[in-house]
């Protein structure tokens, strides 16, 4: 049985990567994503860990120590945000191509310019296709949650590829909540000992990494990444089964909100799936079949899931954190994808919401479902892709 | 030998066969060839030392012959060897010629 405590989504995940107990952890600062960092220095330093710290000079020198570190054979971490992650960019791509079970928590926060510090989606969709897989957190409860189950998706034999674990800077990372730990023992059982798969301190099995791959065999990895990437939804679920078996909690590669018979839905992630929820209820109640769904894993995509659990809507609003500018938001890119698998297709509509931190409220929920409600009786669509919230 | 499919590619690119480089030969690299001339040689070994491509065979203690299949026509041999009064053990000659 767990310990029931109040505390943040930064302290929760600090305390899921203690319990993680990982050889090394290269540790840089950023702005929401410190104070994880900082209370795992505590850790170290009060010998509750038998990690090694590295202090680098920057997000670019912390993921390239963790890839050496990995490859070497040990269980290792690092998290970070925003800009953080985008100066990692080119060595996300090294950690995956060379299959290391890195697992990162990322406090999602949006990217400059203008330089802002809040959350938003910006940072994580960025780095959509590096190759990592993506998990992500409505409240401290799941980030914490996710974190336990990332060492064990990461580091299962048959995946091999390192995880972000994202949740929502300030809101998540910064608010207290209350929240259910694991045991340290149990905690560790779950998660079990690392073993290394081709360690470069095995002295007497030589391997080397990153041999330079041309047009001869370049594609043939990527075709056996992208195989890898389609294993990884059923390590998902089993580690959830066994996480469920433990715990009680219950996670899916998406949440199904009230969606059986839903005719208007929302797609949304993080903290204001949270907020969402209210208004669906709230919608419930007068009697409008309205539901939402909110991704957990978004890579790999669960696209046939997604596309059975949307099947009976008639409109859906996919809410986006974060922008292409000039396109529609990613998620909705991606639900577009997942709904053309159905015969039946609902009509989709794109909001952007809460860039830079903007609160995303109730009442921004109740006029998107209020006009998902309009369409789904055979109103005209007034616009496909629109900001809300936004001052005009 | 059958090409590699995807399907049996080691993960992550990692080579678990240690010294499997021997068997990439890069002579064919070369434009300038390394051309020893024994009877200018002091074998002061300057030559095995610089070389970065491990082309130069030693034997007991003695240099011999050029390994053609990896040296790439660096020079590097031909700067470094100090000769035997002011002639050179080592010439490099244009490939082709």
């Amino acid at each position: 049985m767990g310990k029931i405590v109040a505390v943040t989504g930064n302290e929760a995940v600090a305390n899921a990567l203690r319990q993680a107990n990982p050889d090394v952890c290269a540790a840089y600062p950023i702005t929401p994503a410190t104070d994880i960092m900082q209370r795992f220095s505590g850790y170290v330093a009060d010998g509750l860990v038998r990690t090694e710290l590295i202090l680098v000079e920057s997000e670019h020198s912390a993921m390239s120590a963790c890839v050496g570190a990995s490859a070497a054979g040990g269980r290792v971490i690092t998290a970070t945000s925003s800009q953080g992650l985008a100066l990692m960019w080119e060595i996300l791509f090294i950690a995956a191509g060379d299959r290391l079970p890195i697992v990162m928590p990322l406090v999602n926060r949006a990217l400059s310019a203008p330089i802002n510090i809040h959350a938003d989606h910006s940072d994580g969709m960025g780095a959509r296709d590096t190759g990592w897989i993506q998990l992500w957190s409505e409240n401290a409860q799941e980030a914490y949650d996710n974190t336990l189950q990332a060492f064990r998706v990461a580091e299962h034999m048959d995946i091999r590829l390192p995880v972000m674990v994202c949740m929502d800077g300030f809101i998540i990372s910064h608010c207290v909540e209350r929240l259910e730990y694991l045991e340290d023992d149990e905690a560790r059982r779950f998660m079990g000992e690392y073993a290394p798969l081709h360690p470069l301190l095995d002295i007497e099995h030589p391997v080397s990494y990153g041999p330079l791959i041309l047009s001869d065999l370049y594609m043939e990895y990527k075709r056996a990444h992208d195989d890898v990437m389609a294993k990884v939804s059923n390590v998902v679920l089993d580690v959830a089964a066994d996480f469920e078996r433990i715990t009680g909690r219950k996670y899916g590669l998406f949440e199904s909100y009230r969606l059986d018979d839903a005719e208007i839905a929302l797609v949304i992630l993080n903290s204001a799936a949270g907020t969402a929820k209210d208004t669906v209820d709230e919608f419930r109640a007068r009697g409008i079949k309205a539901g939402l769904l909110k991704p957990r894993l978004f890579r790999p995509f669960p696209y046939k899931g997604v596309a059975d659990a949307l099947k009976t809507a008639k409109a859906v609003c996919v809410m986006d954190r974060a922008d292409s500018f000039g396109g529609f938001g990613p998620m909705h890119m991606e639900i577009a994808s997942a709904l053309m698998m159905n015969d039946r297709k609902p009509v989709l509509i794109n909001k952007i919401y809460g860039l830079g931190g903007r609160d995303f409220l109730p009442e921004h929920a109740e006029h998107v479902l209020s006009e998902l409600s309009d369409i789904a009786k055979g109103g005209k669509v007034r616009t496909f892709k629109e900001y809300i919230g936004v001052k005009e | 030998m059958k090409p590699k499919g995807w399907r049996g590619l080691p993960p992550g690119s990692v080579v678990t066969e240690p010294g499997s480089a021997a068997r990439f030969k890069t002579g064919s690299w070369r434009t300038f060839k390394p051309v020893w001339i024994p009877e200018h040689c002091i074998q002061c070994l300057f030559c095995w030392m610089y070389c970065p491509d491990m082309a130069i065979k030693v034997k007991d203690g003695k240099r011999e012959a050029f390994d053609y299949d990896y040296c790439k026509g660096c020079g590097i041999c031909a700067r470094e060897c100090p000769g035997k009064k002011g002639h050179k053990a080592i010439a490099m000659e244009e490939e082709g010629k």
